[in-house]
């Protein structure tokens, strides 16, 4: 049981603790789980998150950064002032849990709609725009330096591994080729600056309460960059979730996450956000199409993943929006 | 032949009654995936009734671009390639027309519902 588990590690980082226990799991594929679980102190109970790999399940799948190097990433995303949540341990051999680590809990929502629509974020959503500016900053001015090994990533890489991926699906979709064709036309080079970039920076991978964003979560697809990526990727409307007219993951405007970003002492490059943008838009297209893909081969022959590949046409509309608009707006 | 009720007058009940009669019984995570099933099931009815005519329409309109006769498949290959290769572009008469068209016939079929979809459908059919 997973409780008896994590009760034999607590002395390593929480001298006092008595035991564990609400143990949940939240979410879990074959290879990663998060569980959420309460540390019982004479103190006061602590919230806790553990991200693990279970034994035998060592390995990172492709673009993944590992769960050591989140977990570090998130140690010096928290020192440099990011809201993230404090990693309390990295899992040893002896905890015998696997790979990962836990961290402190963060209470807020999570739940992109929910953000935007619920009355108790209501005051602070306004806000969000310019906050997200600023944090992105904080992540992007993390010096290089400190910083554990990250794959490097540039456009012209990822114009020719999203080719490549469409290809491999064998279903033709213009509007991707069209996509394409302009994402290599207006291939800005590579970036004067290459940074920490998180890589999901968007809205659903943020813990919000009333007061803020409180925490940034899923570093998973962190990795060296351009900093204009994060600034793209929270833009594409995928991530509006209806509130199409406020690009910045559905709290405001483009103006604002630069106004923020640029307060904090950082440039921004309008014209290389508007590139990832729409390389974000088709990447998120072709994620849905590698969705259906796996549903057809793989194990997971799920109805949420069969209905996944049919959202990719969500992201052919915002494309010929981007690309090809007929109106304003 | 086959005989009725037909597939969309079948699909369209089952879909009702999972709506009507079991979606309230349900909570948590089963009812967020009978939610989804749902969906899937009102997508099929969409299609069966939706694309045969759309299909149609997306045919001639890619003989017209193209010069050439074929599959639906095979000529929206064609298409695709002659984008990639620069052979057509977006200056090329009824190419942004013909890809706003098939794009709104699709979102018609898969997500109705999405913001940018009721945006653009909302601008009638008397093109860009």
């Amino acid at each position: 049981m997973i409780e008896s588990e994590l009760s034999r590690c607590l002395a390593a980082f929480m001298p006092g603790a008595t035991g564990v226990r609400g143990a949940a799991k939240l979410s879990g594929g074959a290879s990663q789980e998060t569980w959420r679980f309460d540390i019982v102190h004479p103190d006061g109970d602590v919230g806790a998150i553990l991200r693990r790999s279970p034994k035998g399940y060592g390995a990172a799948p492709g673009r993944a950064a590992g769960l050591d190097n989140e977990a570090a990433l998130m140690r010096l995303a928290h020192a440099a002032g990011v809201p993230s949540p404090e990693v309390l341990h990295l899992l040893a051999p002896a905890d015998d849990l696997g790979t990962g680590f836990i961290m402190r809990r963060v209470e807020g929502e999570t739940i992109a709609r929910k953000i935007l629509r619920d009355a108790e974020f209501a005051e602070a959503r306004p806000r969000l725009a310019r906050q997200l500016g600023g944090i992105a900053a904080g992540i992007h001015g993390i010096a290089r330096a400190e910083l554990p090994e990250l794959r490097e990533m540039n456009a012209t890489r990822e114009i020719a591994e999203l080719a490549r991926e469409y290809h491999s699906f064998d279903w033709p979709r213009p509007v991707f080729d069209l996509a394409l064709r302009w994402l290599s036309q207006n291939d800005p080079g590579p970036s004067a600056e290459v940074t920490l970039v998180h890589g999901d920076f968007r809205n659903g991978n943020l813990i919000i309460g009333p007061d803020g964003v409180r925490a940034v979560l899923d570093w998973e697809l962190a990795h060296l960059g351009d900093p204009m990526e994060d600034l793209g990727w929270i833009c594409v409307n995928s991530w509006r979730f209806g509130e199409i007219d406020k690009p910045v993951g559905g709290f405001g405007s483009r103006e604002e996450l630069f106004a923020g970003y640029e307060a904090a002492g950082r440039k921004v490059d309008p014209g290389r956000v508007k590139f990832w943008e729409v390389m974000g838009t088709l990447r998120w297209g072709v994620m849905c199409c590698g969705m259906m893909q796996r549903f057809r081969e793989g194990p997971d022959h799920s109805m949420e993943r069969a209905m996944i590949g049919r959202r990719a046409s969500e992201t052919e509309i915002d494309l010929l929006r981007l690309l090809a608009p007929r109106g304003e707006g | 032949m086959q005989d009725e009720p037909t597939p969309t007058e079948l699909v369209q009940a089952v879909a009702d009654f999972l709506r009507n009669d079991i979606a309230p019984m349900i909570s948590g995570h089963q009812a967020f995936k009978l939610r989804v099933g749902i969906n899937a099931l009102d997508l099929v009815v969409r299609q069966l009734t939706q694309a045969a005519p759309a299909d149609a329409a997306e045919h001639a309109r890619l003989k017209d671009l193209l010069g050439q006769n074929g599959e639906l498949l095979d000529l929206n290959r064609m298409l695709a390639e002659q984008i990639a290769s620069g052979a057509v572009d977006l200056a090329t008469p009824g190419l942004k027309e013909h890809l706003w068209r098939t794009t709104l016939d699709k979102l018609a079929v898969d997500q109705p519902n999405y913001a940018s979809y009721k945006r653009e459908a909302g601008r009638g059919t008397n093109g860009p």
